[in-house]
């Protein structure tokens, strides 16, 4: 019997409040893929990283998480939110803020009831590799936004998921820290499959192995190639995509300047 | 002063303060992180309705609000998982309820009618000897829990939906929370009654939150801190009653006390933190 794969939705709809926000979405990704995804504002792209988390109930469709509903497959996978909707003013640390990744199920037993030193030891490496080790004991409102976003990534990375789901993680860092920040998750990426939304098209395109665009409807080929007609029907209006100096060729030939 | 201590009502009242105390800043400090401090006080009313049920079927007061507060827990942590409605409007109604039926029930009770405003704004000089045991068990259930989940408990206040993505049944560490906060408050309804609970829950968990970045350590400090204000209250209340003959009730004066506790704190960390 083969693996299941890490995603599966089949005709996924979702609705909310009687808008359509997710519209007959097939998506496959399988074990070692590094999937950008793009789309307008409002495209639904955090609301297909939720249903996929199980934090949104299908409409209608299925989603499966390594074959399993999502609820069930928690613990295999790890998510950077875009925003970090939590308090800052909560008095906690940073190492604690990564170290509560090991409660994730598979990892903690039920009865631990203390972080081990194993927890501390994968939560400090977790810092170090997004540079954030020096900044364990720090109390995490005193971090600046892009500082909370690595914290956020090292966070994730705790749980040694085999999915990792990353929703604009990159939005508030500055371009040589977003930088490490990609290399990092192109190091990962053999160890686990990763889903990545951006609206960084430029920057998107240099990392990721597959890019897919997503406005309420997906589109996707399962390569690296965006057609122009892809991305305008996802966007719904021409765009314009001249590449400023990138090594890859994202487009393809549109006949500019003919 | 000292002499008081030689009165057995005194001892006890001193020993039903520092019970409630230690309860009350651990929980307390959980209240105030995950800012559900009108919820407490929602809490803390409703049991008012089971303090006037007690007296209208004949069973203890304290019991009856012991079971109204559990009961007005569950209720508001359904509703809060399930978002259906707006929890703000639900805690005013639960708030506001609880405070009618227990007028309602107090005025159906045939015969004696018993004073109110010990249950409003506490009589801890008075408790019973069966109240430090209550307290006791209190204090033991509530250490013993967050000893326990801490971690979970933390992760919950802190980040709802991170513990939902990682397996965490966030729902079911919330719904315990609110059921302990229930047994605290009931607690503390002796000490400082049910009107002026939330300030007792919240104002020592908030000036030791000035002190700590810690969770763990702003529990130690908020126990502390209210250890103080009750027993500083409860002295002040015998002074004023002895020196003055002002028969000042102690549960208004451990709030002030805590109150002025949180200005002084709150002057000296500023100028800590500007200069």
């Amino acid at each position: 019997m083969h693996q299941p794969n890490p995603i599966e939705t089949t005709q996924l709809s979702v609705v909310l409040r009687n808008q359509p926000v997710l519209t007959d979405v097939s998506l496959t990704v399988k074990e070692g893929d590094f999937i950008g995804i793009i789309g307008p504002n409002g495209a639904g792209k955090s609301v297909l990283l939720k249903t996929i988390l199980g934090l949104i109930p299908p409409t209608s469709g299925q989603v499966r998480v390594f074959g399993l509903p999502p609820a069930a497959a928690r613990g295999l996978v790890g998510y950077v939110p875009q925003f970090a909707n939590f308090d800052v003013q909560f008095p906690i640390t940073v190492e604690r803020v990564v170290l509560a990744a090991c409660l994730a199920r598979g990892r903690a037993s039920k009865w631990q009831f203390r972080y081990s030193a194993h927890d501390r030891d994968v939560a400090r490496q977790s810092l170090a590799r997004v540079g954030m080790l020096d900044f364990a004991e720090r109390q995490i409102g005193k971090l600046s936004g892009g500082q909370v976003q690595r914290v956020l990534i090292a966070r994730a990375l705790t749980i040694q998921p085999r999915l990792l789901l990353l929703d604009e993680p990159t939005a508030s860092l500055d371009t040589p820290i977003g930088g490490t920040i990609y290399e990092l998750l192109k190091e990962l990426s053999p160890t686990m499959s990763i889903v990545l939304i951006s609206h960084d098209i430029g920057v998107l395109s240099r990392h990721v192995k597959t890019i897919a665009c997503l406005n309420i409807r997906l589109h996707y080929h399962h390569s690296k190639e965006l057609t122009t007609e892809m991305v305008e029907t996802a966007y719904g209006c021409p765009v314009d995509l001249i590449a400023h100096g990138h090594a890859h060729r994202v487009l393809e030939n549109h006949g500019e300047g003919e | 002063m000292i002499e008081a201590l030689s009165y057995p009502f005194f001892q006890n009242a001193l020993l039903a303060g520092l019970l409630a105390s230690v309860a009350t800043g651990v929980i307390g400090s959980f209240v105030v992180v995950k800012r559900i401090s009108s919820l407490s006080g929602g809490l803390s009313h409703a049991a008012f309705g089971g303090v006037g049920l007690g007296y209208l079927i004949g069973i203890s007061p304290m019991l009856g609000a012991l079971g109204f507060g559990l009961l007005a827990a569950l209720i508001i942590s359904a509703v809060y998982l399930h978002r259906q409605g707006s929890l703000d409007s639900l805690i005013s109604m639960v708030w506001s309820v609880g405070m009618a039926l227990g007028v309602v029930f107090i005025a159906m009770t045939p015969g004696y009618v018993p004073d109110l405003s010990s249950y409003l704004f506490g009589n801890i000089l008075f408790v019973p000897r069966q109240f430090l045991l209550y307290a006791l068990l209190v204090d033991l259930l509530v250490c013993l829990c967050v000893f326990l989940l801490f971690n979970r408990l933390e992760l919950v206040c802190f980040d709802e939906e991170f513990a939902n993505v990682v397996g965490v049944r966030a729902g079911l560490i919330f719904t315990a929370l609110l059921l302990l906060i229930a047994l605290v408050v009931v607690t503390l309804i002796r000490v400082v009654g049910v009107i002026l609970t939330i300030a007792l829950l919240t104002t020592p968990a908030v000036i030791a939150r000035q002190w700590s970045d810690d969770l763990g350590r702003m529990m130690a400090l908020a126990v502390g801190i209210s250890g103080f204000c009750v027993v500083g209250g409860l002295f002040l209340s015998y002074w004023l009653a002895a020196a003055h003959a002002w028969n000042i009730p102690t549960g208004p004066l451990i709030i002030l006390i805590a109150t002025l506790v949180f200005g002084v704190s709150a002057i000296v960390h500023k100028r800590c933190h500007t200069s």
